[in-house]
């Protein structure tokens, strides 16, 4: 508690756009209006069509609650201030690091490759050095799950180097 | 009731979704709520009864063993036994863990059975009551199901209701339902279909959880041995049973609510159970009576959240919205009219809980020690593997590898919204309840001739809707009765 209070205090004496309360009201508000503007390109449809209420309007109605509720918790953050979160470590950055490489390399090679690195990867950076472990989880776990997906459920997974030579 | 069960298939799905309900509950970071999610494809290849005597049966078990780790490592295996920890783990810490986890075993049991009866009775009678309902009385149900969201766990009600709006918002992503018109699809063919519900529970509670637990691979847990559970005493019984049984009628209430869940049933039966005791000191210190108000509020929370899941199809909880789903795909569509076309298809899952209740029970009680040691599998193991089923998982339902983007996006997304106190549980509600939402409000327009005031001459509406603002103002002065109180 009193932990919270200190992190609270250290919070005020923030410049206001350092803060995180500030940080992500704006986050929020921004992609909402963003949004908003979006929904005036969707199509008006004739009232004929029209079931009650224009297919835009529901989505602005929500956002513009979005922007009016963000901007009452921004006001009472000003009285009340979030405590400061601590620094994200290496080992978040690197894990969300993965996710991109993993979106990279399903797309460009692999499906299975992509998880099979990953999960290489992810047990390394997290501290498993054993090859036996490593290999359990990059090699011998995925291909497990592939072939249980496959047989079971009849799936067919993207092509890509690896996949195409199973498939083949 | 047990009838429809009385096939080796179903009993053998039984057995193993209560297993796996046990060991989903006793990691902590996963839980029911996504195992049911992961599960969900597996699913499609069972019959619609044992699909869901799977789901339930995970739900039931996943509740019950989110207890062991919160008495052992002091860690909540499920967000719904965190006040299980507030003196799981200090009577665990005198030597008593066996006594710790048998009455967590024998409370959980009992609120769960409980729950099943309250299912039983109230789902009908409740079913009864929605032949009165007509679109606007959905719209105004929906919305009260909505603003339930504000008072969802501990954190700020109205970033609660945020998440629940952006929930709604998802769910407006695609072909609008009703004039086909693109909503937020940004030209990406894949949208047009919307965006799944699968991609986005696995995302904001598998992957989010991934991202946390990258930020503690240097935590270690200290686990408390443990022998052997033990049976509640004649004593514990004698100083536990009005409060099993008050919490157990609490936890069902809550779960009856819409949204509401096993967490906030058990926050509430912890807190009756101490404003009830002879002993109040003895809170937080290892009191039994704590132990017992929790854990039979947070299993007697199940059956009463199936209560308007398949009375009405709104979700009771956020396992429910997944139970939900699985109904959805199957075909069973949740509503008035299941009861009376399909009665043993109901039977068979009011059965089904019965019987995972006593299956938890027994494995939690002969099997809590090998269960305890599944903590110990190392999380830069685990969660690669997590990662593995999860990313198939997701990539089954509709064979999109776009699927697998959104997962990963939304991953993200929950990692940053837990971080600075957005409930990613309202998100869930509110991407189920969207479709209803907004269905119901355009076609009640239509019949109201686009007269917004007309909602208030229709009783039931109108009840909704006074409860609807109860709900948003019962987080306001729940804050300032603990303002007083301190």
């Amino acid at each position: 508690m009193k932990n919270v209070q200190k992190l609270k205090r250290a919070n005020k004496s923030l410049p206001f756009f350092f803060k995180d309360e500030f940080k992500v009201s704006f986050i929020i508000i921004f992609v909402s209006i963003i949004l908003l503007v979006t929904t005036f390109t969707f199509d008006i449809v004739p009232p004929i069509l029209n079931r009650g209420i224009q297919p835009a309007t529901f989505p602005k109605a929500l956002l513009i609650l979005i922007i009016v509720m963000t901007l009452i918790i921004y006001y009472l953050a000003t009285k009340n201030p979030w405590k400061i979160e601590k620094k994200l470590p290496k080992s978040f950055f690197l894990t969300l690091f993965s996710f991109i490489l993993f979106i990279i390399v399903s797309k460009s090679l692999d499906f299975f490759l992509a998880i099979s690195a990953l999960s290489i990867y992810v047990s390394y950076y997290w501290g498993e050095k054993r090859l036996f472990y490593l290999l359990l989880v990059g090699i011998i776990f995925p291909i497990i799950v592939f072939i249980f997906f496959e047989t079971i459920l009849g799936l067919r997974f993207p092509p890509g180097i690896i996949t195409n030579i199973y498939y083949s | 009731m047990l009838a429809p069960l009385f096939s080796y298939k179903l009993l053998l799905v039984l057995f193993f979704g209560t297993l796996f309900g046990l060991i989903l509950g006793v990691l902590p970071g996963l839980g029911p709520t996504t195992g049911g999610a992961l599960i969900l494809p597996f699913t499609m290849t069972l019959d619609p009864l044992s699909a869901i005597v799977l789901l339930t049966s995970i739900y039931c078990a996943g509740t019950y063993g989110g207890a062991i780790t919160a008495v052992l490592i002091n860690t909540p295996g499920t967000p719904a036994a965190a006040a299980t920890c507030l003196d799981g783990y200090p009577l665990a810490q005198k030597g008593e863990a066996g006594r710790a986890l048998g009455m967590a075993t024998v409370s959980s049991t009992v609120g769960g059975i409980f729950s099943v009866v309250i299912l039983v009775f109230f789902a009908p009678i409740l079913a009864q009551l929605a032949y009165e309902f007509g679109q606007p009385e959905y719209f105004a149900l929906a919305i009260f199901g909505l603003t339930m969201l504000a008072s969802i766990g501990e954190g700020s009600p109205i970033k609660n209701l945020i998440a629940g709006a952006f929930g709604i918002l998802i769910s407006t992503v695609g072909k609008d339902f009703m004039t086909s018109i693109d909503r937020f699809t940004f030209g990406i063919n894949e949208l047009t279909e919307g965006i799944g519900f699968i991609p986005v529970v696995v995302g904001l509670f598998a992957m989010s959880e991934m991202l946390t637990q990258s930020t503690l691979i240097n935590q270690v847990f200290n686990r408390i041995a443990l022998k052997a559970i033990k049976l509640p005493s004649k004593d514990d019984y004698k100083k536990t049973w009005k409060t099993i049984l008050r919490s157990s009628g609490i936890g069902s209430f809550i779960g009856v609510l819409p949204a509401e869940g096993g967490t906030v049933a058990s926050l509430i039966g912890y807190s009756e159970a101490k404003r009830f005791s002879k002993n109040p000191e003895e809170f937080g210190k290892g009191s039994i009576e704590g132990i017992a108000g929790a854990e039979a509020a947070n299993n007697a929370a199940t059956g009463g959240a199936m209560v308007p899941t398949l009375a009405l199809g709104i979700p009771g909880s956020a396992t429910t919205a997944v139970i939900l789903t699985g109904l959805i795909i199957h075909g069973v569509r949740p509503g008035p009219d299941l009861f009376r076309e399909q009665p043993d298809f109901l039977y068979g899952i009011f059965g089904a809980m019965l019987i995972a209740n006593v299956l938890f029970f027994i494995f939690g009680f002969f099997g809590a020690k090998i269960f305890a040691r599944i903590t110990l599998v190392p999380n830069k193991i685990l969660w690669p593997m997590i990662f593995a089923v999860s990313v198939c998982g997701t990539y089954s339902l509709n064979q999109s590898i776009i699927d697998v983007w959104i997962m990963l996006f939304f991953g993200v997304l929950g990692f940053f919204m837990r971080r600075y106190g957005f409930s990613v549980v309202p998100v869930i509600i509110g991407l189920i309840l969207g479709e209803l939402v907004e269905g119901t409000l355009r076609q009640s327009l239509v019949i109201f001739d686009g007269n917004w005031l007309k909602f208030l001459t229709r009783p039931i509406a109108l009840t909704f809707f006074i409860l609807s603002l109860i709900a948003l103002a019962f987080p306001l002065i729940r804050s300032r009765k603990f303002k007083k109180k301190l």
